[in-house]
């Protein structure tokens, strides 16, 4: 296909020019140039962190960007809020999303802008009547009065779309919004996705699942640290293709760890299962082993339930099940301090709400887990506090003012430190880690990548959980690959490769939806 | 030039903590404004007498704000202490006047110390229902413990059908002749209640900067969520303040029944509300987290001499309600801006460090 028949067939219809955004120690956005097609499936994919995110909430009004131009039909446009992207047409569904589960359907979909008779009071039946009309567009058998929270997940994500749809949308950004649906609810959207298309609605379509990529997308771009690194037609781009411009040839040079000899087994998990809210397992009985010295990364998408099992670990579900032993000794049914006092320490995947005391200072943050190895009877010697935190300050390299100042005047890597040197402080066998490198600039990853290098090889056993492939490959001794809240794969450092661990890492919906939509074509 | 352009920012972030430094103690210049003030507008406020006088009714609320400061500090609130008050004062006066009755003409006698023990207890045990109604059955603070103020009240009435125990002035063959120095005895010429204050004082302080369950208390108020995946036992913690705080409210009670010599059921009225004020006007944060023994004490103090002085001045009860009320305000929009002033100075030394 020439250049000109792809410009006719889908011309663009929104264009960021040389976009950069930063945040305060991170460039989300580092001069990207991206084209958003009309009538078309517009698919981006990255690692968590690339940017993808960012971009779109740029496109819709939620960031600004710092500098650069977003251009429609040619002429620079200025978004203040997400009204004025709005106004523009653009509607993006999130993938948190964002409905009141106490009002109904109709009332969600006409939120903010709600039908009126004579400016005064809300015309119910118009809205419900529209609604309708939604639904019946959307193929959803959905009562505009059901209350939202009787709805499940998935017709919470169509009333989401159904709200984009009744602002007259002309470009929709739907970020992951396969990760909570059903296999037969993905074939529902991707038939609605169509339509949309034909009626030359602008797609722009997030998701880590590669295969619903290929199949849906008809344009192609791939972002790595805030750069687009592939962009183009969907024509001849496979897996591999994708993986290789996710991750880039030349590997961002995090050192191989030296080999050094594993102690004994610390850590051991035997059917460790945890059900979900809404039904079904968030962790599904998962086993493992972890020795001293080792680091075992954990890898998998968003849901996967890594965050969940390492929740189970430290004790934050009483209601989680299966055997917890830390060398030999059980402690699940355990509380928290219980089990950190017996050697396992967490940090957090959000520093924000789980990992750190905002308004206390450094000094009150760090030694939070540890205050009893101050403390003779009940009184509190804080001459040695002072004296420990400036020790850890100087082994762990963190630029403070004062260990008197909030831990919310540091950046997000020298905070990241902070919750590390509250769990080292407790002279931990295990250390668990959630997303560590995760909203720190690369100057701090190396760092804190470094500081656990060090750890694994003083004999502390590191169970690490990631979304960042080239990360769990680099620094893992052993990698766990997981999905569903089950383990669906296990690399030694040696044997493990990009493709085989991103396969193992596809939930099992979306390959059933696959093999379901092969069944049908043959 | 260069040496001009780095002066700029130092010389401003030297007025920012000069000013911070203002902004921090403010309660405290406060309370030195409104004492300046009477001192040269109402006669006599300066005389010993009044000074006894007044900070015998600054122990009263003093004592429960630093209760209060507790649960707040914890990210809670405890609405119920004024009918604790009230409770435990009938207690007091029903165990001065009457024992308990064991039936059949027999009736178990308390002295002194043994009635403020039992009378402490029944604070405590008020309070700890509050932490099991708030912990373990997930009632939201502020509706667990109004309904523990109407239960507190309710029961205070019961205990009496409403009426007042009169006279309470014991009897030596009992050992309760003593209960009136409570209230109106001193030691080296300073009241009993003040001690009271002092040591109450002093305990909290310590528990709040020297001890691990202070630093707990404060972590939990800062982030439940982080505090307990850190280890923190956050119910514990929690029965702790609340038991504290019914604690406080108890020897509130016994300390009003002794100087009234009678208990009334009714007494401890939106004394809740004193000691919330007192606590905000000392600085604590009541979305948790922050605040101050000392600053509590001398919130408790502004709010007192202002009432007494302006009672001394002539001004009539409802203008000084109207006051009191301004007062809080504007202490609560003062602390806003010092939080501010705080931020932007940490930041400022962080960014000094070029990271």
């Amino acid at each position: 296909m020439s250049q000109r028949e792809l410009a006719e067939r889908a011309p663009v219809g929104l264009k960021i020019r040389n976009g950069t955004k930063v945040y305060p120690g991170t460039v989300a956005l580092d001069a990207v140039d991206f084209d958003l097609r009309m009538g078309a499936v517009n698919v981006l994919v990255g690692e968590n962190g690339a940017g993808k995110s960012t971009m779109m909430k740029v496109i819709a009004g939620v960031e600004r960007l710092t500098s650069g131009e977003i251009l429609m039909k040619d002429e620079p446009v200025d978004f203040h809020s997400t009204d004025d992207a709005t106004k523009r047409g653009i509607g993006i569904v999130h993938q948190e999303l964002n409905l009141f589960p106490d009002l109904s359907v109709s009332d969600n979909i006409f939120m903010g802008r709600e039908c009126r008779r004579f400016g005064i009071d809300i015309d119910r039946a118009e809205q419900r009547e529209q609604t309708r009309v939604l639904m019946q567009r959307l193929e959803h058998d959905i009562d505009p009065d059901t209350m939202v929270s009787e709805l499940r997940v998935g017709q919470q994500q169509i009333v989401e779309i159904a709200k984009s749809l009744a602002q007259d949308a002309r470009i929709l950004i739907l970020d992951e919004p396969t990760s909570a649906l059903s296999a037969a609810e993905v074939e529902i959207l991707f038939r609605v996705i169509d339509e949309l298309r034909r009626d030359g609605v602008g797609i722009v379509y997030i998701s880590h699942r590669l295969e619903e990529l290929i199949r849906i997308g008809d344009y192609i771009t791939v972002l790595r640290d805030g750069k687009i690194t592939g962009a183009q037609s969907m024509q001849g781009v496979d897996v591999s293709w994708i993986v290789r411009n996710m991750i880039g040839d030349a590997s961002k040079s995090y050192a191989k760890a030296e080999p050094h000899a594993l102690g004994s087994p610390v850590l051991h998990l035997e059917d460790v299962v945890l059900l979900r809210a809404g039904g079904g397992f968030a962790v599904d009985n998962v086993s493992l082993t972890v020795r001293a010295g080792e680091i075992l990364g954990i890898y998998g998408l968003m849901g996967a339930g890594r965050s969940e099992l390492l929740e189970c670990i430290i004790g934050r579900h009483s209601h989680a099940r299966g055997r917890i032993e830390i060398d030999g000794n059980r402690i699940d049914g355990r509380s928290i301090s219980a089990r950190i006092r017996r050697g396992i320490a967490l940090i957090p995947e959000d520093r924000k709400t789980d990992g750190l005391i905002q308004i206390a200072s450094i000094r009150e943050n760090m030694t939070l887990s540890s205050l009893r190895d101050f403390t003779r009877g009940f009184h509190m010697d804080l001459k040695a506090e002072r004296g420990r935190v400036a020790d850890f300050v100087r082994r762990m390299t963190i630029k403070i003012a004062s260990p008197e100042n909030p831990v919310a005047s540091l950046s997000g890597g020298n905070q990241q430190k902070v919750v590390i040197a509250k769990a080292l402080m407790t002279e931990p066998k295990v250390l668990l880690m959630d997303e560590p490198s995760r909203g720190i600039d690369i100057g701090a990853k190396a760092e804190v990548f470094r500081v656990m290098r060090e750890l694994a090889k003083e004999g502390l056993a590191i169970v690490f959980v990631t979304s960042d492939l080239e990360e769990v490959l680099s620094l893992s001794d052993r990698i766990l690959v997981m999905a569903d809240g089950r383990v669906t794969g296990e690399f030694d450092r040696g044997d493990a490769n990009e493709t085989a661990v991103i396969r193992a890492s596809a939930p099992a919906s979306a390959e059933r939806h696959l093999t379901h939509s092969e069944e049908k074509t043959a | 030039m260069s040496s001009q352009a780095t002066d700029a920012p130092k010389r401003e972030a030297v007025s920012g903590s000069t000013l911070l430094l203002i902004l921090k103690a403010r309660t405290f210049i406060a309370l030195i404004v409104v004492f300046v003030f009477f001192a040269v507008m109402a006669p006599n406020f300066l005389s010993a007498a009044n000074m006894v006088i007044m900070s015998k009714h600054v122990a009263l609320n003093a004592i429960l704000a630093i209760g209060m400061t507790f649960v707040i500090i914890s990210g809670g609130i405890d609405l119920s202490v004024g009918s604790v008050v009230g409770l435990t004062g009938m207690v007091a006066g029903y165990l001065v006047l009457n024992g308990i009755d064991l039936g059949m003409g027999w009736a178990i006698r308390f002295n002194t110390f043994e009635i403020c023990l039992i009378v402490c207890l029944v604070g405590i045990i008020a309070g700890a229902i509050n932490g099991f109604l708030i912990t373990k059955l997930n009632v939201a603070p502020f509706i667990a413990t109004l309904g523990t103020l109407y239960v507190a009240r309710g029961l205070a009435l019961l205990s009496s059908d409403g009426r007042t125990f009169p006279n309470l002035g014991g009897s030596e063959e009992w050992g309760t002749d003593t209960f009136r120095a409570i209230g109106s005895g001193d030691f080296i010429g300073i009241p009993i209640s003040i001690w009271m204050l002092i040591g109450t004082g002093l305990v909290a302080a310590y528990i709040a900067r020297r001890t691990p369950l202070g630093r707990y208390i404060y972590a939990v108020g800062g982030n439940e969520r982080g505090a307990a995946l850190s280890g923190v036992k956050v119910d514990r913690i929690k029965f702790f303040v609340y038991m504290f705080s019914g604690l406080c409210a108890a020897l509130v009670g016994l300390i009003i029944t002794s100087q009234l010599v009678a208990a009334h059921p009714a007494t401890g009225e939106t004394f809740e509300l004193n000691a919330i004020a007192a606590a905000v006007l000392g600085g604590t944060s009541m979305s948790g987290g922050r605040g101050r023994i000392g600053g509590t004490i001398i919130g408790a103090f502004v709010i007192g001499v202002l009432s007494d002085g302006l009672v001394m001045m002539g001004v009539s009860a409802f203008w000084q309600t109207v006051i009191k009320g301004l007062v809080i305000i504007a202490a609560v929009v003062v602390d806003q801006a010092q939080q501010r002033l705080q931020a932007r100075v940490a930041l400022q030394a962080q960014g000094a460090l070029g990271k």
